[in-house]
């Protein structure tokens, strides 16, 4: 038990490793040996929790993390983590197996591609046993993340990139409207934690924000998983190497998706909103994916549609069965619950026979060098194993005995059987149009199975259009792809044990109230019951369409490219680049006089609503002194100097006016009592206006500025305006007086500092740091000022030097 | 007193948004006497004796805001100084002094 953490976090600590290994050992080892040990030791470590996953005992594990935000690394192990766990580390293992003799170790940077590998890995398996949400959704993202790095693996091609964005942005898309679900259902009930939620199940179906929070979860379970219409990243994701898409793209992330919708299950179930919305979205991506796939020409591309319809397949089981939570009693669940059983049933033959038709199509790719079915074909004779392995891989995917496809394929039909009989959320009146759409989805299936099957070997064999020769692939190579075919079949005649140990335990977590009595008949013979009908139906169809192939496929010809989700995806990417664009171009000029006008304006805003929205305007003139006869005339003066500077023609009236504005504030000075400031300020004016007057010489003649009038007017307003306030600022400022000032502290200088003089005390001693770092800001910028003088003979006018 | 801060800025910051570097420069300064007087008024203008002890006033004015100025005056001091220099430098060297020329120039 103790040892779960640590071997749970192996993939994350041996990424760390992988530079190392792989700096030292890559001329001689291929870097994936080392990496091999880490799925094994996982899967060997998580089949040790068999037993008591099959007497339906669960663990919690918790580690704290944040404990002051209730954020723990809290573990749940039970029927469905555990079938998800297997998965992975299964998958994992034979992936890395495979990928050692897929990638060569002189040609690829392998380092990058296991610490991407691993660091997916071990967030998948963090994903699927955490019980907190919050760190639910940081491993969501990471196998987000790790996912756009794998894809974009062959970075230099134009295509990866596109491909790793485009399926980057929409999961991660998902992936922030899953948090503002669980941020939601985190309102709902007060805690983080899966298990605590589920135990207020009933609270949460009666809240008001249930259905947004249902939605917004489903919207991140879609997105992963590739329903429809998020589904156009994965196509595109499978320019990454072949391996990745094996491991990925078919067997576990695109299964994270449907983990969170069979964990929720127990919180949203039971109602017709996530029944419709479940199973309708799986139900449109089943035969949107299958539709898809059989027009399609490159394996890979048609491997990524018939995932997205055995997605959409999964999904629609899940939804299905989620129905058994509406019934009270247990009998009458049970008979929906058969979905949910068929569900992780169908997901983990999904895993094991498309992992084996990705790695036979690598196979293809790596040995032929293309994987276009136009130029494949006849390949039987040349690669008779992988022949076996496809076989294997496709009849399974068409549901055909004996395979393990057949089985689920099976319950898959009883299951909709059986809800078309349901008495519950309309479905007497869409039962049976499902039952058809489903039973043409499996046609379809049937005919793109065909195709990948016999246009690849069998038919003439097309050697002279290929670039290399073709021959059976190594040994290596051939072993992950063989484990999977062995399941693939292994499943059909020892299903019992795998339902018994795996498959039961797992659809009781998803349907814990049905806890005992799932009691699943599979078989794989039942007499000539209707599911066995529609097989034979789906394979007779099937066969016939395929014949007749080429005279429907023109039908695809009518759709308008156009309307492809795709082309919308990259009109949308294109108008929103644009828009940006546009927006930022138009407030971003350039000009300084702009930007400040942005600054001011805002600074009058905020400022102006802020002390009306505080009540902070107050004019309370019973402190103020009276004028005397000089203020008023020093104020008269000052103002027009600063109005005759705003006017003047020359320059030299401006700079003259504004040494005279210097002066009468010095006078000011002196009128408040102020000899230290009126000292500076005199010294300080001379000095600048000596300044002004020794620089505006070099300076050109003030010229009459050419400002259209409506910037003129703009400047006005803005300027008014920010006079407005300042003088409204200093006003409120005498009227309010929230406290003393802190004045009078200053006033004991002479005991504190030994200073009569209080302003000279503050800014030597009792801010002496304050000063100094005035002096710092002085000399800086007597150095820039001494250095812009000199450059100027340093500069770029040799000739002035000389 | 608290309207000539106000008018002082409006001038200021008008100064500030035309195009011509050495208007920028004066603004800046008209706008520095402005934040000085503002300090000051904000401090009260309550008259009293000048704050040093041992003149035998009854009380002084309040010292804190003259401390402020005063170190405001000498960095409005060092900032129009660099400016001004710069600003002739910019003219030395690009052979404008309008704002809107200037701009661009980094794309070079």
């Amino acid at each position: 038990m103790s040892w779960f953490y640590p071997i749970m976090s192996t993939p994350f600590l041996s990424a760390l490793l992988v530079p190392l290994l792989y700096k030292r050992f890559n001329s001689r080892i291929h870097t994936g040996w080392f990496i091999l040990l880490v799925p094994l030791t996982i899967f060997c470590h998580l089949l040790s929790y068999v037993r008591m996953i099959a007497f339906r005992k669960t663990f919690n594990l918790t580690l704290p993390w944040i404990p002051s935000y209730g954020i723990n690394l809290t573990v749940n192990i039970d029927g469905l983590s555990f079938i998800f766990g297997l998965i992975i580390a299964g998958m994992g293992f034979l992936v890395v197996l495979y990928s050692i003799y897929y990638m060569s170790r002189h040609k690829e940077a392998l380092d990058n591609f296991y610490i991407y590998l691993l660091l997916f890995m071990g967030s998948m398996l963090g994903l699927v046993f955490v019980d907190n949400i919050l760190v639910l959704y940081l491993f969501w993202e990471l196998t987000s993340i790790s996912s756009f790095l794998l894809i974009a693996f062959w970075f230099e091609r134009q295509n990866s990139r596109a491909a790793a964005g485009k399926s980057l942005l929409i999961t991660i898309f998902g992936g922030l409207s899953m948090l503002a679900g669980f941020l939601l259902l985190h309102i709902i009930t007060d805690t983080y934690s899966i298990g605590a939620m589920m135990s207020q199940a009933e609270m949460i179906r009666s809240h008001s924000l249930f259905i947004p929070a249902m939605i917004l979860i489903l919207i991140g379970a879609f997105t992963k998983s590739a329903q429809f219409p998020f589904s156009i990243w994965l196509p595109a994701a499978m320019e990454a190497p072949t391996p990745v898409s094996a491991y990925l793209h078919s067997a576990t992330m695109v299964k994270a998706g449907i983990y969170l919708v069979a964990r929720f299950t127990i919180i949203f179930g039971g109602t017709s909103e996530w029944f419709w919305l479940v199973s309708g979205a799986g139900l449109i991506t089943l035969l949107y994916g299958s539709i898809s796939a059989v027009k399609q020409t490159d394996l890979k591309t048609l491997l990524a549609y018939s995932t997205i319809s055995q997605l959409g397949l999964i999904m629609t089981l899940l939804g299905l069965g989620s129905a058994a939570l509406y019934f009270d009693s247990i009998q009458e669940g049970a008979i929906y619950a058969i979905a949910t059983f068929a569900a992780i049933f169908h997901m983990l033959n999904h895993s094991t026979f498309k992992g084996c038709l990705f790695m036979v199509v690598g196979i293809i790719d790596y040995e032929l060098g293309t994987r276009d079915i136009k130029r494949l074909g006849g390949l039987f004779h040349l690669m008779p194993i992988s022949f076996l392995l496809t076989l294997a891989g496709s009849l399974a995917m068409a549901g055909f005995p004996p395979f393990n496809g057949f089985l689920s394929k099976e319950l898959f039909f009883a299951a909709l059987l059986n809800a078309a009989q349901m008495p519950i959320f309309n479905m007497p009146y869409w039962g049976t149009i499902l039952a058809f759409l489903a039973w043409f989805a499996s046609v379809l299936t049937f005919v793109y199975c065909l195709t990948i099957l016999l246009k690849t070997f069998m038919g003439r064999a097309r050697g002279h259009k290929l670039k290399k020769k073709p021959r059976e692939a190594s040994m290596g190579m051939l072993i992950s792809p063989f484990i999977l075919a062995a399941l693939v079949i292994g499943i059909f005649f020892y299903h019992q044990v795998f339902s018994q140990y795996l498959l039961i335990p797992a659809g009781e977590a998803v349907l814990p109230t049905l806890s005992g009595s799932m009691h699943i008949e599979v078989k794989a013979w039942h007499g000539f019951s209707t599911e066995l009908l529609m097989t034979l139906g789906v394979i007779a169809a099937g066969i016939l369409l395929y014949i007749t192939m080429s005279q429907w496929l023109r039908i695809y010809n009518y759709y308008p490219m156009g309307l492809t989700l795709n082309s919308l995806y990259e009109l949308f990417m294109e108008k929103l680049e644009g828009g940006s664009l546009a927006i930022t171009k138009g407030f971003m000029t350039g000009s300084v006089r702009h930007y400040l006008l942005y600054i001011l304006t805002f600074i009058i805003l905020v400022m102006g609503a802020a002390m009306l929205l505080l009540k902070g305007i107050s004019f309370d003139s019973s402190q103020d002194a009276v004028v005397s006869f000089y203020e008023l005339a020093l104020l008269l003066g000052m103002i027009a100097t600063a109005v005759t500077v705003l006017l003047a023609g020359a320059r030299l009236t401006a700079v003259i006016a504004v040494g005279a504005l210097g002066f009468l504030v010095v006078f000011f000075f002196v009128l408040f009592r102020a000899p230290d400031l009126a000292l500076t300020q005199l010294v300080v004016e001379t000095v600048t206006t000596v300044l002004f007057l020794l620089c505006f010489y070099h300076l050109p003649q003030l010229r009459k500025e050419s400002i259209p009038i409506g910037s003129k007017a703009v400047n006005a307003v803005v300027s008014v305006g920010v006079g407005m306030i300042m003088a409204v600022v200093a006003l409120s400022a005498n009227g309010l007086r929230s406290f003393a000032p802190i004045s009078s502290y200053y006033e004991n200088a002479y005991v504190l500092a030994g200073a009569k003089n209080i302003v000279n005390a503050i800014l030597v001693d009792f801010r002496g740091f304050d000063t100094m770092l005035e002096i710092l800001v002085l000399t800086l910028a007597g150095l820039g000022v001494y250095t812009l003088i000199k450059l100027r003979w340093a500069g770029g006018k040799e000739d002035e030097a000389a | 007193m608290s309207i000539v801060v106000g008018i002082l800025f409006a001038i200021g910051t008008y100064l500030i948004l035309s195009k011509t570097l050495l208007r920028i420069i004066l603004g800046t300064s008209i706008i520095g006497h402005g934040v000085n007087l503002l300090i000051l008024t904000m401090g009260g203008l309550k008259k009293g004796g000048p704050p040093i002890i041992g003149l035998n006033t009854q009380y002084f004015t309040d010292p804190l805001p003259q401390a402020l100025i005063l170190t405001a005056i000498v960095i409005n001091f060092a900032t129009t100084a660099l400016l001004l220099v710069l600003s002739y430098r910019a003219y030395a060297v690009v052979g404008t002094d309008n704002v809107e020329q200037l701009r661009g120039l980094e794309d070079e």
